[in-house]
């Protein structure tokens, strides 16, 4: 249902004046021999990928593929389980993040990132959007109030909870909670986006609302997802990376990936015959 | 085929259902005796205490005569002795718990450490007394005053705070720290406005519940060296006093019948205070429950 939804007003992200575009916008992150380790588990083989900016970068495969892995290596969330060792390098505008020196608290001032689960805190909404600048030192009441109005605008959310802002984030709906993080996310203006399955917990018609505020987004940010949903890659990205068993398959504008995949694999994991 | 005989389960059910009522009926005893046991001993405390409770008896020093006797210098001690072990024991239990929990690394140096805390907690608190006699009367020479017993006394309830606060820790779900980090947030930074606020009803309920264990304790004071008779209050925390459960004991070794009554209205005062501190707790609890 949404696939049709969106064929009929399908923007021209995937058209392909877009892709024609696409060669000459910056790159946001350049991934080169990355390799990851869980303890013995080599979970991530060899990765060679390239983001640019202003674009929606989507990331598809198979359960247990490392997609999550990948994406939380490129704002080193990964860090947070114990026992991860790399190699190679991931260049945010070039400067190697995965050098110690680059210290995690600046990189994700830069990197915001949405999680498959919302998981804003039990605040109250106002409090959740300034939670960010408020760490970062801004204390001002009138920019905190601005920045509040505008990330909510900026996640198509404001007119639900203008009325509410001091009321506990937990009351809103599942969507809505989503759509309030990715607010939370908007308010430290971030330069990209990084999204781990951000609807994969959600109705159809919050996903379509999700959707619909990626394509908006990417006009201001660099946005990259996770997604299982292949239909939803298709939908909303620029390009698309295609993981198994920790590697990429192939990589390449979305519309090849999903017209004239050049890897047996790809063709058949988007067919539908495994994963 | 079918693999389950129906008329098999209908027959056990009867069965399952009975078994269940039972054990419900089980439980109910068993809270039951808890409950019968308090009331007696509430019933006969204050039954006998209640005649001896009155304002003479709050402003009164001990004495000798039974009738003379009153509460004011171990109700005050036994407050005094609060002012120096909640901040210590809260404050170095509720660090440690961080440190353990968020700061050290999962390896079996920190296991053992966890598991030692554990253990700790169930050493008996006379062992408390000696250490606090020969480290804090003795070797750090503060004699036998509020400071030294207080160290004492916060040792002995550190451990079932750390553990305590180690658990409320741990229950902060992962995604709200994962939400924090995610925005830039330092380590520091996601414990004070995000794992502290969600964690403090599990700390202070544990908190509290040490405290009261505080001040009912008697046996690491008596090795301390704390008089049961006093007749003077103290002035700082370097002054020699009394605590509750040690006038309580006091009077209870006595002969004197009336002595047992006055013991009984110590005990009353006791519980009050017990009472009116987790009053405390609850309130505070609801207050940071109410913010979200």
């Amino acid at each position: 249902m949404n696939m049709t939804l969106m064929r009929e007003n399908e923007s021209p992200a995937n058209g392909f004046e877009n892709v024609e575009s696409v060669p000459f916008s910056e790159k946001v992150y350049e991934t080169s021999n990355l390799n990851l380790w869980y303890g013995e588990n080599h979970a991530l083989k060899n990765i060679n990928l390239d983001m640019h900016q202003n674009e929606v970068t989507a990331i598809i495969g198979p359960s247990g593929c490392g997609k999550s892995t990948y994406i939380k290596t490129l704002n080193r969330m990964i860090e947070l389980v114990p026992d991860v060792k790399t190699t190679g390098q991931i260049k945010y505008r070039n400067r190697n993040i995965l050098d110690q020196s680059y210290k995690v608290e600046d990189l994700r001032t830069q990197v915001g990132m949405v999680f498959q689960k919302p998981n804003p805190f039990p605040k109250s909404i106002y409090d959740n959007v300034v939670y960010g600048p408020r760490i970062h030192g801004i204390k001002n009441k009138k920019v905190l109030d601005e920045i509040v109005e505008k990330s909510l605008k900026g996640a198509a959310i404001w007119d639900e909870v203008k009325d509410r802002l001091h009321e506990n984030a937990y009351g809103l709906s599942g969507g809505q909670q989503q759509r309030l993080c990715i607010a939370r996310c908007l308010a430290i203006e971030p330069d990209v986006i990084l999204m781990d399955e951000p609807t994969s917990a959600l109705d159809p018609i919050s996903t379509l609302k999700i959707e619909e505020l990626v394509q908006e987004l990417k006009k201001d940010f660099s946005i990259i997802i996770v997604t299982h949903n292949m239909q939803q890659a298709a939908r909303i990205s620029d390009r698309t990376a295609f993981f198994l068993n920790g590697e990429v398959i192939e990589y390449s504008d979305t519309n090849t990936i999903f017209s004239n995949p050049n890897d047996k694999r790809t063709e058949d994991y988007i067919t539908g015959r495994f994963g | 085929m079918k693999l389950i005989n129906k008329s098999q389960v209908a027959k056990k059910m009867p069965v399952r259902l009975a078994v269940n009522t039972v054990c419900k009926g089980l439980f109910f005893l068993a809270t039951l005796v808890g409950l019968i046991v308090l009331a007696i001993l509430f019933y006969r405390i204050f039954t006998q205490g209640i005649g001896s409770l009155n304002g003479d008896f709050l402003q009164n020093f001990a004495s000798r005569k039974p009738e003379e006797a009153g509460i004011k210098a171990a109700l005050i001690g036994s407050i005094w002795l609060m002012v120096v072990v909640a901040p210590v024991s809260l404050l170095l239990g509720v660090g440690t718990a961080i440190y353990l929990e968020e700061y050290a690394r999962k390896n079996w140096i920190t296991t053992f450490i966890k598991v030692n805390i554990s253990n700790l907690a169930g050493v008996p608190s006379i062992v408390f007394g000696l250490l606090g006699l020969t480290v804090f009367v003795r070797a750090l020479a503060l004699d036998r005053s509020i400071l030294a017993a207080g160290l004492t006394m916060s040792l002995l309830v550190l451990p079932v705070i750390i553990v305590a606060a180690q658990e409320a820790i741990r229950a902060v779900p992962r995604d709200l720290r994962e939400a924090s980090f995610g925005m830039g947030a330092t380590k520091w930074q996601t414990i004070l406005k995000v794992v502290l606020p969600a964690a403090v009803p599990g700390i202070l309920t544990g908190g509290i519940l040490a405290l009261s264990r505080a001040i009912g304790e008697t046996a690491p004071l008596v090795v301390v060296g704390i008089p049961m008779f006093i007749a003077f209050l103290p002035q700082t925390v370097m002054d020699t006093f009394t605590v509750l459960p040690m006038q309580i004991y006091n009077w209870t070794s006595r002969p004197q019948e009336e002595f047992q009554q006055v013991a009984a209205a110590g005990i009353i005062v006791l519980l009050i205070l017990l009472i009116f501190m987790n009053s405390i707790a609850v309130l505070i609890r609801n207050k940071f429950q109410k913010r979200y």
